[in-house]
């Protein structure tokens, strides 16, 4: 996994709140058995609209989307996650997330922060006023920069090193596997096994 | 000290605790499906790892593979490499598969419980949302991502932060012909699609106590839609009964051992939540979505609310929005829409109790001509089961086509999709734009109310009929 610091680059506002992972990346596109090449997906349905904010020329190049809240909703599919980083996003802001998007996003590098609606808000205003304002997403300093404001955010430690690390969980794990094998070694016979197979 | 089911499962899966870090929670049964396990299996691959534990894990096919036609090759072809890239990873890691034709495929949650795989106080994932499901036995079950797929491959274990968790006491008893289905809507609709994150749900109360496992499940399964993880029911004598005799239910001594377990599965009396809400089951009502998220529900007697009287800005823009994409116009009597086609199946309500019910509303009757009705078991098991008692027969003879066992309709992954602007009363768990097939447009309801709806062509009610 790539190492995340701190990121600068223009974004995009996407106001719309509830967006589920089933408008991130419809079921149709999830066929494939790679993790690449899921841009075509991103937002399909939407897409279709000239007027959708993603194909509003003056948003092409950005690399932080900024949502309403409740984003990412609804269905586990990382494959939400890779859409948006095969596309080039690097980092999304919302008040809210769901549950397992934002453990998808911190899997795969995607950082995603939770700012108040109204942080939200004013950063909607600057990038809709000037497309390129620079959106500064740092993870060191814990905040986020953008129109001459510092919107600070929380992370728990442990992520924020992992991420800043660039780590991979199973790797991290594995050092610990002894005391997986140890709580093996306790676990009761009456707890099911699909092999042998019973029917 | 005292604590809530979910805590005592936590307690019990903890295999390594630190001060700063999440707990690493071992994981007692992993269920696999073809269309978030193929990244997960070339994760394993490139770094040369295994699967650490085969013994509990077991795989099948559900979202690609088609409903009609099952002994032909899938004919999409990136479906069928879908399905194929799964049938070669089983092969080579050793996984336990069941295939479409095999007795035991159908939709993963479907087949978990009904292999007696799911029991009380385990813990279980899947790479599916929806595996909040098995909750309804007093398991911590939980969807997960491809990654933590892969991780649970590797090493049987997932780092977790500890949810928070919320009790919601449903008490009473139901009215008439409302059931799990309108418990859940009517939940969703009062926390929100964000009122359960960070949560894990405990459901309680005399009218949950009540319901057969296959409500419970009905329940546990849509905690995801009200934003939660993981969803709960402590298990119980309702739980212990249906465990009896399923394939991997637990055998002499060690059935004994396992209920004087269970039986500790519950919240102790004194225990704290971190957020208890009530719901006072005479007021429920049968219960229809008229939007595109699970919370914009009503009770099918009112009418398609009117964005204007929305006060919360994002809320009414989100109405306004559904209302377009709905085709609906505000005031509009619920009762009076128009639908197309009748969706009977998924993993909310895909079970042979929701197929009987179903059943017993259209026995004898003829559907609306303006409908088209597909019954679609969630097991292969289900529809041997289901034409043991001659339901197949009884939706044949109302007009509806009986479909082999999959998730078909209830996404659009398969070639069982609305088309654009199709409207459909379907007893899945998503109402989101584009859910059934592009440009769909999804009512989400009850076994009795699609039944009935089938019946008159219009959203309605088995007392409308």
């Amino acid at each position: 996994m790539e190492k995340f610091i701190s990121h600068t680059g223009t974004a995009i506002p996407l106001r719309r709140s509830n967006v589920d992972t089933d408008q991130i990346i419809p079921a149709v596109y999830l066929k494939r058995v790679k993790k690449s090449g899921f841009e075509d997906g991103l937002f399909a349905a939407w897409r279709n609209d000239p007027e959708f904010v993603l194909n509003q020329p003056q948003y092409k190049s950005a690399t932080v989307l900024v949502a309403g809240a409740d984003f990412g909703t609804g269905s586990s599919r990382e494959h939400a996650v890779w859409a948006l980083q095969n596309y080039g996003f690097k980092a999304v802001i919302s008040s809210r997330f769901a549950d397992i998007f934002r453990s998808n996003s911190q899997k795969g590098g995607l950082l995603t922060v939770v700012l108040p609606q109204v942080s939200v808000e004013r950063i909607w205003d600057a990038i809709e006023t000037d497309s390129t304002t620079p959106v500064t997403v740092d993870l060191e300093a814990k905040n986020v920069r953008a129109g001459g404001e510092i919107y600070p955010f929380e992370i728990d430690d442990y992520t924020r090193w992992r991420l800043m690390e660039g780590l991979d969980d199973i790797g991290l794990t594995l050092k610990n596997i002894d005391s997986v094998t140890a709580f093996e070694g306790h676990r009761p016979s009456y707890k099911p096994k699909t092999l042998p197979v019973r029917s | 000290m005292s604590k809530t089911l979910a805590e005592k499962i936590w307690s019990d899966h903890i295999v390594r605790s630190a001060p700063g870090e999440p707990d690493l929670i071992y994981i007692d049964l992993h269920l696999i499906h073809e269309v978030t396990s193929p990244q997960a299996f070339d994760g394993l691959r490139l770094a040369g790892r295994q699967v650490r534990r085969t013994d509990l894990t077991i795989a099948t096919e559900d979202h690609n593979t088609p409903t009609l036609n099952i002994d032909l090759p899938i004919a999409d072809p990136v479906s069928k490499l879908q399905v194929d890239t799964l049938r070669q990873n089983c092969a080579e890691f050793g996984v336990r598969l069941h295939s479409l034709g095999d007795a035991e495929q159908g939709i993963v949650h479907v087949v978990g419980p009904q292999l007696g795989l799911t029991q009380p106080g385990m813990t279980i994932v899947c790479g599916d949302s929806h595996t909040s499901t098995h909750g309804a036995f007093g398991a911590l079950a939980f969807g997960i991502g491809t990654s933590e797929v892969e991780h649970v491959l590797a090493t049987q274990t997932l780092p977790l932060v500890r949810p928070k968790t919320m009790a919601i006491n449903v008490d009473g008893v139901l009215p008439d012909g409302v059931t799990a289905k309108d418990i859940i809507l009517a939940i969703i609709a009062k926390i929100g699609t964000g009122g359960g994150q960070g949560y894990v749900l405990e459901y309680r109360g005399s009218a949950i106590k009540a319901l057969s496992m296959e409500g419970r499940m009905t329940i546990c399964n849509m905690s995801i839609e009200a934003g939660a993880r993981a969803g709960l029911i402590a298990p119980d004598e309702t739980t212990f009964e249906y465990m009896k005799n399923k394939p991997h239910a637990p055998q002499g001594a060690d059935w004994d051992a396992a209920i004087e377990y269970w039986s500790t599965l519950k919240s102790d009396e004194d225990a704290k939540f971190d957020t208890e809400i009530f719901l006072s089951a005479e007021e429920l009502a049968p219960f229809v979505t008229w939007g595109t998220n699970p919370a914009q529900g009503l009770p099918l007697n009112a009418s398609v609310p009117n964005p204007a009287e929305i006060t919360d800005v994002e809320e009414r823009g989100a109405a306004e929005r559904a209302l377009t994409y709905m085709g609906l116009e505000a005031g509009l009597p619920l009762k009076s829409i128009k639908v197309d086609t009748i969706f009977l199946g998924s993993c909310t309500n895909g079970r042979i109790e929701d197929l009987r019910a179903a059943a017993e509303v259209v026995q004898g009757k003829k559907k609306a001509d303006s409908v088209r009705m597909l019954v679609v078991p969630g097991s292969a098991r289900v529809r041997l089961q289901a034409e043991q008692e001659g339901l197949d027969k009884i939706f044949l003879d109302f007009g509806a086509e009986w479909r082999n066992a999959g998730c078909s309709m209830c996404l659009g992954m398969n070639p069982d999709q609305l088309a654009v602007g199709e409207r459909s009363a379907s007893t899945s768990n998503r109402n989101f734009e584009g859910r059934q097939g592009k440009g769909g447009r999804t009512h989400l309801v009850s076994p009795l109310v699609a039944a009935a709806t089938a019946i008159r062509g219009t959203l309605s009610s088995p007392a409308d009929l």
